[in-house]
């Protein structure tokens, strides 16, 4: 299982859940089962056509998908999968 | 050589002069540079008192807000006898008993399209401690315009980022910017509202100190600068992370086609300007005197209150509780056959309600609250607590 880190901002959509086990193969296998596990998550993450959102940054153990092979990254074992979110203070 | 040190400042220093790397030269550097300070509140605050107390030669301070209340749980530069004045007085004069070698420069006014370039202009490095993303934009877009060094620091509830932007690079290129991360920002909708906001106390000391770290490393020399990285950090699970940070080939101001040669509108670019002031603007409103008139009146009339329970247990007025995520549940309980005034904390969540309710529900007899609670708190009832 890989380990997908939530942040702060999505967690309202996870049960304040900070992380979420996946046996997905690939990021876009990891992040359709987190979607599709809490619904709330998915206008957040992905796009109409089932992509990653541009303001969405997704990392795979300290690489950056889009420098690997963007949501076709492969997602291993014990990797640690974290979504970087777009953050700017603390009242919006 | 043509900065020199008095005997008092180099007693004052001599812990940074005693660090072999860092020596007379590192601290000749922080006398010789001039660092800009955006925004004077939670990074601001231990920003501006690191940098001054590291002897920065000149730091300028842009902040047009007054110090608040609400500000003392995390801005530990100011008191309580500074609130009511403007941050950037009561910083200077805070600062300047800290450290007389330093020369402030105050800026009391908002960093804006029309007046960033001329301000940014004068310094060597940025460091942004702002709170909103327009501004974030603005200064990542003025510094990579300029040419200068933004050292970034951005928090969120218990969540931090830092990072060194632009960072000129021993080959003449320059490091990865914000756009760089995040191209675009999230629309207006995915942004946390007022209700999901806060941010614990501590986090912008611990964030904006990590940014002062960086502004002495780009300025001295000493050390590897967060160039190409972001540290992440979830203060509650103390989770750290150092990611790698790439250029975008599609960077609009420094890609392989650049299409942005000066600033933008960024409130329009955030899509800030067609969203929550027209969704406010739409729908029936009755402003603070007019509620309290029903109250005094005794009239029939039913108060609903969208907020959080956790708001409702700062200040309330007496509404009925149905919390906007959940005001679908609430349906039934919502009369149609009276006036019923609708509000939240400073009236866009309410708006938000009652098209919903209108639209959905076609209900007709709904009311906003202008301004929310927080402008019957100013207005009407100051035993109200304004959050």
């Amino acid at each position: 299982m890989s380990k997908l880190i939530i942040p702060t901002p999505l967690r309202k959509f996870t049960n304040n859940e900070g992380s979420f086990n996946s046996s997905g193969s690939t990021v876009r296998e990891v992040i359709h089962e987190l979607v599709s596990t809490h619904d709330g998550l998915k206008k957040h993450l992905l796009d109409d056509n089932g992509n990653i959102r541009s303001f969405v940054r997704v990392y795979v153990g300290e690489d950056d998908i889009k420098s690997l092979n963007n949501d076709l990254t492969p997602v291993a074992q014990n990797d640690i999968v974290s979504i970087i979110p777009a953050i700017a203070g603390g009242i919006a | 050589m043509g900065t020199t040190f008095s005997k008092e400042e180099l007693e004052r220093y001599s812990r940074h002069l005693i660090i072999p790397e860092f020596n007379i030269e590192g601290q000749r550097r922080l006398k010789e540079s001039r660092v800009l300070v955006v925004g004077s509140g939670g990074l601001g605050s231990p920003l501006l008192l690191y940098l001054t107390a590291a002897g920065v030669g000149t730091i300028g301070i842009v902040d047009f807000d007054v110090v608040d209340e609400s500000n003392l749980q995390r801005q530990v530069l100011f008191g309580k006898e500074d609130v009511g004045i403007p941050k950037v007085d009561a910083a200077r004069k805070r600062l300047q008993s800290l450290n007389p070698h330093v020369n402030f420069i105050t800026y009391n006014t908002q960093l804006t399209s029309a007046n960033a370039l001329e301000i940014i202009k004068d310094y060597d490095i940025v460091a942004d401690g702002t709170d909103n993303f327009p501004t974030r934009y603005l200064v990542n877009d003025a510094c990579v315009l300029l040419d200068k060094v933004n050292v970034y620091a951005s928090i969120y509830r218990f969540e931090g980022q830092v990072s060194v932007f632009n960072y000129h690079l021993p080959n003449g290129e320059k490091g990865p910017n914000y756009r760089d991360l995040f191209p675009e920002p999230p629309p207006p909708g995915l942004v946390p509202s007022c209700a999901e906001g806060g941010v614990i106390g501590v986090l912008p000391g611990i964030m904006g100190s990590l940014q002062a770290n960086e502004v002495i490393k780009v300025i001295t020399g000493v050390g590897d600068p967060l160039s190409g990285r972001l540290f992440v950090m979830d203060a509650a699970s103390f989770e750290t992370r150092t990611l790698k940070l790439g250029k975008d080939k599609t960077n609009p101001l420094n890609g392989e086609n650049p299409t942005q040669k000066e600033l933008i509108d960024y409130e329009q670019f955030c899509g800030l300007k067609t969203t929550q002031r027209e969704e406010a603007q739409d729908v029936k409103e009755v402003v603070s005197a007019q509620l309290r008139s029903l109250k005094d009146s005794g009239s029939d009339y039913q108060l609903i209150d969208v907020r959080e329970p956790y708001e409702y247990e700062i200040a309330n007025l007496k509404g009925e509780l149905m919390p906007l995520n959940a005001i679908e549940d609430f349906v039934g309980r919502i009369a149609r056959d009276k006036q019923v005034i609708v509000h939240c904390r400073s009236g866009v969540r309410s708006a938000r309600a009652i098209r919903l309710l209108e639209e959905k529900y076609g209900f007709d007899n709904l009311y906003n609250l202008k301004g929310g609670i927080l402008d019957y708190a100013e207005n009407i009832d100051h035993s109200l607590a304004k959050y």
